[in-house]
């Protein structure tokens, strides 16, 4: 069989975020980046997979951007995938969910993938959308917001999550892909010698003009905080002062405190 | 300008959340006409055409069918705009209508102005502000974002007919798991988020409610990583709560969260981040190390 996982590096989400030049995203400077947290949940629902199926199986890994997306595909190898493949574009942030979908498909497209994994949706942009769009332009079955992953013999049950709780179960033949939610399972750390056996393994380096023939469906006009709604009262110093501060502001705004 | 609006049922009720996707065709100025899977013995009140199919034949969750359905109206309807919520069944089915359509998609908007679109984005601390450049632009609108709007009126059906089950079974609906912890009925909730560090902290924070007499709360990364139970999640796919004091202890403030806790009378939250969403709720924002804080508090309201 053969597996896929795509993933996206995002910043780290506690990072200040400041406009580019363009004024239309973030600028990159200073931002430490990470892999995106939904598709940790994705590459430990395909390592899980593959190490199931066994051998005769290939797991690869896929992630378009500059070059620092490929700390995450190292980090995707440690944690079990075989292979892996990074779209080189170091303007894949101005590309659309379209155009994202679109290179992806084009790589997958006669490659006989039974599964894809990704995640729900990435950190920052979350537009929610890739994967069900790849898995539409190519014609595979798909659900999206999984939290439970079962596969035997041509045949994905996964349990889907909807609001308050509730769950769906659904079946889907393969080829299929799945976007995976957060709390699918537990996205193991990889260890030292498996961080040393993924140098070994092979990351094929492909062009984004190779795969991308595609126009962007929307463009962002302009990226900006949102607009202060202010009455909020901020406090800042030291923390015995907060204490004091606090408990005073509880007995005079709230009934609960005496 | 018009606008196909999605709604949307689950186990054959239709849900009130449909009514702010009206909300937000009436912010727009545009002309509606809703499509929905349903049943005839639950239509809503509606001014305009209702484009009906049969959920008894078509399913709740039957992506593939229900995107031909929609096909179909759009067809009939030629709607500048179809718009569903950002909701488990919206983000699911809108890529698909429109990759069928090859039409711009714009996700999870939170204001509309001039054919422009305004969307959060990292971790809801940015926005965005997108243009479609396409004729027929798909939407889905974040929970809570627009107005529920309720009209009057008598619609007319017309009816759509399709069957099929597509790629995927639907083989049913599990229920929330059962709760031990009411947090709709607490007047006080204290929160854990992922800024406590790690699940032997959790402790500290359980102290503090007990202090305040309330009740523990947990946002959902929390729950995933397994320091807390489930039944004290708060937010859209946990417990919805309004208490008269919510103490939000390292919750960065996920529009999931916020969504299950807004509404609150008084909300206290502690961060080490001044830029973290949830200050924009909150009525008090202390900047500062949770671990530190929080004991500092509690050992104080002790005395």
């Amino acid at each position: 069989m053969k597996l896929l996982v795509c993933i996206k590096q995002v910043p780290d989400l506690e990072s200040r975020f400041k406009p580019n030049t363009e004024g239309v995203w973030y600028n990159e400077t200073d931002l430490a980046f990470r892999m995106n947290e939904y598709d940790e949940y994705a590459v430990e629902q395909a390592v899980q997979l593959r190490e199931k199926l066994g051998d005769g199986t290939e797991l690869t890994v896929l992630s378009i951007g500059p070059d620092r997306v490929v700390e995450a595909i190292k980090k995707s190898l440690a944690m079990g995938c075989d292979n892996a493949v990074h779209v080189q574009d170091s303007a894949a942030s101005s590309k659309d969910p379209w155009q994202i979908s679109s290179i992806i498909s084009a790589y997958v497209k006669d490659k006989g993938f039974d599964i894809i994994f990704t995640g729900m949706q990435s950190q920052d942009r979350g537009s929610a959308q890739v994967g069900v769009t790849v898995a539409e332009q190519l014609g595979m079955a798909c659900t999206t917001t999984i939290i439970g992953f079962e596969y035997d013999n041509g045949t994905v049950t996964a349990k889907r999550e909807l609001e308050g709780g509730i769950k769906a179960a659904v079946k889907l033949k393969t080829p299929a892909l799945v976007t995976c939610q957060l709390g699918l399972n537990t996205p193991r750390y990889p260890t030292l010698p498996n961080i040393m056996k993924a140098k070994k393994k092979e990351i094929t380096a492909i062009a984004v003009g190779d795969l991308l023939k595609e126009a962007a469906l929307a463009t962002t006009t302009s990226f900006h905080p949102p607009a202060k709604k202010g009455g909020g009262i901020v406090l800042e110093g030291d923390v015995g002062e907060l204490v004091d501060k606090v408990i005073a502001l509880l007995k005079d705004k709230t009934a609960v405190l005496r | 300008m018009k606008t196909l609006l999605i709604g949307e049922y689950r186990d054959g009720k239709l849900l009130e959340s449909t009514y702010e996707l009206l909300g937000f065709a009436d912010q727009l100025g545009a002309e509606s006409a809703l499509l929905l899977v349903g049943s005839d013995s639950q239509l809503p009140a509606y001014p305009g055409t209702i484009y009906l199919a049969d959920a008894a034949t078509c399913g709740e969750y039957n992506p593939d069918l229900h995107k031909q359905l929609i096909l179909d109206a759009v067809q009939q309807e030629n709607p500048d705009y179809i718009v569903f919520l950002h909701s488990s069944y919206g983000w699911d089915l809108a890529p698909r209508v429109a990759a069928s359509l090859k039409a711009a998609q714009i996700s999870e908007i939170i204001a509309a102005a001039d054919g422009s679109f305004e969307v959060g984005c990292c971790n809801a601390k940015m926005r965005r502000s997108v243009k479609p450049n396409t004729a027929t632009t798909v939407l889905t609108v974040q929970a809570g974002a627009f107005p529920v709007l309720q009209p009057g009126g008598s619609p007319t059906v017309k009816k759509l007919t399709g069957t099929g089950s597509g790629a995927l079974e639907f083989i049913g609906y599990e229920p929330a798991d059962k709760k031990d912890v009411d947090l709709g009925k607490a007047e006080i909730i204290v929160t854990a988020g992922r800024g406590i560090g790690k699940k032997d902290n959790v402790p500290v924070i359980l102290a503090l409610a007990k202090a305040l007499g309330g009740e523990l709360g947990a946002s959902r990364p929390v729950v995933d990583a397994g320091w807390v139970e489930h039944s004290h999640q708060v937010g859209t796919t946990g417990q919805t709560v309004s208490p008269k004091l919510y103490v939000a202890c390292g919750v960065s403030g996920a529009i999931q969260h916020l969504a299950g806790m807004k509404k609150s009378d008084f909300i206290l939250a502690i961060n080490k981040d001044k830029d973290a969403p949830i200050g924009e709720v909150a009525d008090v924002l202390v900047v500062a190390d949770v671990m530190q804080f929080v004991p500092a508090l509690t050992a104080k309201l002790a005395r």
